[in-house]
């Protein structure tokens, strides 16, 4: 449990890995002119793109579309998809992972940060609208990302097939969101700007996200605040009539839109609402209560998906020229989370299986202000937004073993921790910060509650500065729903709050595109890795989400599409009946074993493994002893679980096993992800790795990468590819909020 | 403590579905309601029957899904509150609870406690937007909204679409739900251009759907988890008539 200091080599290769030596393997500079920035080193260019165009049709890859620039041959791409020439089988670990070629995001155009999204879009090819009615998208998920990316490409045209397995697409889990949406807007003159959005989200990620991605979401902030406006979303407003803000973790100014503690609901409903028009108009076909199950590739493209109807129970195929997944994270892993019980991970991870990379599975977001566990029953953990760390002062007795009454406990007794550590930022912390924090005083004795495993969150000054009504008026949703869970009442009590499984910045690779490793298989919102690097700040995912689904994604996946439509595919070709045997294979396999455990048991127990080991702190045996029990479980799982009924018609224990499936296979790569990543980095901590003071301690010189893991047969060891990750415009640092 | 749960079971759209009765025991009153039907459903399973089907996701009383009549009553005894906030110290030792679907004839019963609510989505289909198709919004700060507009459409726009307000209504009608999203759109600067239209739209697809009318009765409104109060289908009613005296158009689009 000592820091690692300077150990010359990496624990878990066991041997010492110089990132930047790999990356010459693989770039695109045959294609691409060199620019003044590969002359100043940014791309770590070197010319063997060729030699490896060559290698990757040897093991029967098949090169991607390669599309020029419109305006000039600036830009092109080319495939991505690395290989396993480079993997290094003779490390300790090789039973854990390989080695594979570096993936290069070839999407992101190069040159002036300020002009990439501009001159992206310019080289982006189009359909015309007359083609664009033959060509068919299919969007699985319809949350903020799903249904505004749905809305807008049938807006544009496109024929779009949307699934959701909730009964209506307005229950997607955004709806749960509470606190707010960034944006650049600078209306409160308090220097803000798309510069600093962009800073604050690259520094708040912990530097290990893709400069290029993160300054298209800062400056695409300003645009989604205007979309909402005009569908009517009500945001929060001054007398004056104009839109109010307010202050979020990991930021010292006001950007935050909101609507009181709904706004990921406002949010969504204005999306769902412009994706209603489109099905009201039938540009669009919603199948809800619809389950996608596996992704169809032929030819090496995304051509579909097989789903599941939910009500029958029946199993089809569905075609499109492009399949698009908007269906989140992956927090349910850990069974207790604030996300919605039925969020879960069947659809990326099926993708993952047909060869799309998954990456920094091990970045997960614990949040800092949830409502406590209250007993074995419990079912899911209920958020209170960060919002409330904007007026709530967090606390804990001083004393070890304090049991008075919190009102009963002097001003001068109290240790508010977050203000004392961090004065700069006091509890508006980022969230990684916070939650360790919590965790700390708990450990050592200090937590509240009836477990020990909480902290205060006191309004009382805020009430007395403000008065009883203006905190009401700011947070009287999020106070009811404390009362009605709790049972006290957070105006003349502090809330009791401890941090909980909430957001998975991990997700499927893309590049610039949001395209993933196969063509055609787009991944947007929080399904995808792209924008948060280690840990996301406050209210950033729903602009994530918004920006993916209205801006990004209906723009370059016209570059894709443009080399549609596609060879038309009947339920009789070979991959379209694997891949429907695949699926029902699993699910009699499922309802065969028959066994004496439920699914939920099984889950349950699987969420206690992840939390205890790969939470909100890792070290090198724990994560070890994790993939043992993983695996174990997984095993007992597969001979012991009863799934009641049968697949005809409406089965929710059926659909729960599936998932809980593959949340095992997901858990087990999440826990070698987090062995092999032997730095601390957002909420990454690993105990090896940490600062005297015992802050995150990253290690940029062997870990400045984006982990992408492919997947090569069940049972066989993920192969490790890494996209280099540079910084030109926002430099490492250690990450301070002192 | 201890219940006694009677539980409506329904195969399917074509069983006549029965009520059944279920003991529970140990129940902790820290549970929610639906994590004790949880416990009921992992007993039932183990014991090689089929568990009970409801709707749920969220639990935290914002996605809509959840919905079960609780002794008579849509979400149950506690105010303002859906059936997943609902907690079981609101219920004491001994006590029998009858849970029954939501019952209209626009929402059929799928199977147990889960029926189609897909008539709510086709009423806002048929209008229940602003139109503005992505990329074509003017900037933020055009167009100002006093604050007392934006509160109260905050207000309606609460709704979560659960369908208590049907499930309550002796004509089971929508007209609360109905209400609640033309108040939302017609307070606010952006959404007078289709005022009109929208309203006629959506008040033709309610209908067509085989919502009931509404003969202001209120149960809608009193077991409404977002209390959405019933002036706004005063709102409703002022604006479908100022929009049939000025009927032209097609509705919504």
């Amino acid at each position: 449990m000592t820091p690692r200091a300077d150990e010359p080599t990496n624990p878990v290769v066991g041997e010492r890995m110089d990132p930047r030596a790999a990356v010459p393997t693989s770039t695109n500079a045959d294609v691409r002119p060199a620019t003044a920035d590969e002359a100043t080193g940014r791309r770590e260019a070197a010319p063997a793109g060729r030699l490896r165009a060559a290698v990757t049709n040897l093991f029967g890859r098949r090169p991607r579309v390669t599309e020029t620039g419109q305006a000039s041959t600036e830009y092109t791409r080319q495939e991505n998809v690395g290989t396993r020439t480079g993997a290094a089988p003779g490390s300790p670990d090789g039973d854990l992972f390989t080695h594979g070629d570096p993936i290069v995001d070839r999407a992101a155009p190069d040159g002036p940060i300020e002009t990439r999204w501009q001159r992206r879009r310019f080289a982006a090819k189009l359909v015309n609208p007359a083609n664009r009615r033959k060509l068919t998208v299919i969007v699985v998920g319809t949350g903020l990302a799903g249904a505004s990316a749905a809305a807008t490409l049938a807006e544009q045209g496109y024929r779009v097939r949307s699934y959701c397995y909730q009964d209506s697409p307005r229950r997607a889990h955004s709806i749960a969101a509470q606190g707010g949406i960034n944006a650049a807007k600078n209306y409160r003159n308090d220097g803000d700007s798309i510069q600093r959005l962009f800073y604050d989200t690259v520094k708040g990620g912990d530097f290990r996200s893709r400069e290029s991605n993160v300054r298209r979401l800062a400056e695409v902030s300003v645009e989604i605040i205007d979309q909402a406006v005009a569908q009517g979303v009500p945001f929060a407003r001054e007398y004056g009539g104009l839109l109010d803000t307010r202050s979020f973790g990991g930021a010292q100014v006001q950007r935050t839109f909101y609507a009181r503690g709904q706004t990921g609901q406002q949010l969504l409903l204005g999306a769902y609402q412009a994706l209603e028009r489109q099905i009201g108009l039938g540009r669009v076909e919603m199948n809800s209560r619809h389950e996608m199950l596996e992704l169809i590739v032929v030819d090496g493209r995304a051509r579909g998906i097989v789903v599941r109807d939910l009500v029958t129970g029946e199993i089809t195929a569905e075609y499109a020229d492009a399949v698009v997944l908007a269906t989140g994270g992956y927090g349910n892993v850990f069974y207790l989370s604030t996300n919605a019980r039925g969020c879960n991970a069947t659809a990326i991870w099926r993708a993952h299986r047909k060869g799309a990379y998954f990456a920094n599975p091990c970045f997960t977001q614990i949040h800092p202000t949830c409502i406590p566990v209250s007993g074995d029953h419990q079912s899911k953990l209920t958020l209170m937004s960060e919002s409330l760390r904007n007026d709530g002062r967090v606390w804990v007795p001083k004393a070890v073993g304090d049991r008075r009454p919190p009102r009963e406990i002097p001003e001068d007794e109290r240790d508010y921790y977050l203000e004392r550590m961090y004065p700069a930022y006091g509890n508006l912390v980022p969230r990684d910060i916070a939650s360790r924090a919590a965790k700390n005083v708990c450990d050592s004795g200090r937590g509240v509650g009836p477990t020990g495993l909480g902290v205060y969150l006191d309004f009382a000054d805020a009430i007395e500065r403000l008065g009883r009504r203006t905190i009401a008026d700011r947070y009287g949703n999020l106070f009811e729903m404390y009362q009605r869970i709790t049972g006290e009442d957070p105006y003349e009590v502090p809330m009791r709050i401890y941090p909980a499984v909430h957001y998975t910045m991990g997700g499927l690779w893309v590049d610039y595109d949001l395209q993933s490793t196969i063509p055609g298989l787009f991944v947007i919102g929080e399904a995808n890795f792209s924008d948060h690097g280690a840990n996301r700040l406050g209210a950033s995912a729903l602009m994530q989400g918004l920006a993916d689904g209205y801006f990004v994604l209906p723009c370059t996946i016209a570059n894709y599409l443009a080399a549609g439509p596609f060879e038309k595919l009947t339920d009789d070709h070979p991959d379209v009946v694997a891949a429907r045997e695949d699926v029902a294979d699993r699910l009699n396999r499922l309802l065969a074993v028959r066994g004496d455990r439920t699914v939920d048991s099984f889950h349950r127990e699987l969420g206690q493994i992840m939390w205890d080991h790969c939470g909100m702190e890792r070290s090198d045996a724990g994560l070890r002893k994790a993939l043992a029990e993983v695996r174990a479980l997984r095993e007992q799982f597969w001979q012991r679980v009863r799934v009641p009924g049968d697949g005809e018609g409406l089965n929710q224990a059926l659909e729960k096993a599936g998932r809980v499936a593959d949340f095992f296979e997901l858990a087990e790569l999440m826990c070698i992800d987090a062995l092999h990543r032997t730095e601390s980095c957002g909420g990454h901590f690993r105990v090896e790795s940490q600062t005297p003071d015992g802050e995150a301690q990253r290690d940029d010189e062997h870990f400045a990468y984006v982990a992408a893991w492919e997947f090569t047969g069940a049972d066989r060891p993920p192969v490790l590819h890494k996209e280099h990750l540079h910084f030109e415009y926002v430099h490492p640092t250690q990450r301070s909020y002192k | 403590m201890n219940l006694t749960l009677r539980i409506w079971r329904q195969k399917g759209p074509d069983d006549p579905g029965r009520m059944v009765t279920y003991p529970v025991s140990d129940i902790s009153p820290d549970m929610s309601f639906l994590e004790m039907l949880d416990v009921l459903n992992e007993q039932l399973t183990l014991a090689g029957e089929d568990p009970i089907a409801f709707d749920h996701d969220c639990r935290e009383g914002i996605c809509g899904a959840c919905g079960m009549v609780v002794n008579g009553v849509a979400h149950g005894p506690q105010k303002a509150t859906t059936v997943c906030q609902l907690h079981m110290r609101h219920f004491s030792d001994g006590d029998t609870i009858d849970i029954e679907p939501w019952r209209a004839k626009a929402f059929p019963v799928i199977k147990d406690l889960v029926v189609n609510r897909g008539n709510l989505d086709r009423i806002i289909a048929a209008g229940g937007y602003i139109t503005a198709p992505t990329g074509s919004a003017p900037e933020a700060h055009s167009q100002l909204v006093r604050k007392a507009d934006a509160d109260a459409a905050f207000e309606s726009a609460a709704c979560i679409g659960c369908g208590a307000c049907v499930a309550a209504c002796p004509n089971g009608s929508a007209t609360l739900f109905l209400a609640a999203k033309v108040t939302h759109l017609s307070l606010l600067p952006q959404g007078q251009p289709e005022r009109l239209t929208r309203v006629v739209g959506m008040v033709d697809a309610h209908d067509e759907a085989g919502f009931g009318g509404c003969t202001n009765i209120g149960e809608c409104s009193a077991v409404c988890p977002k209390e959405i109060p019933l002036s706004t289908i005063g709102r409703l009613n002022r604006d479908y008539l100022r929009a049939v005296r000025a009927r032209s158009g097609t509705p919504g689009t």
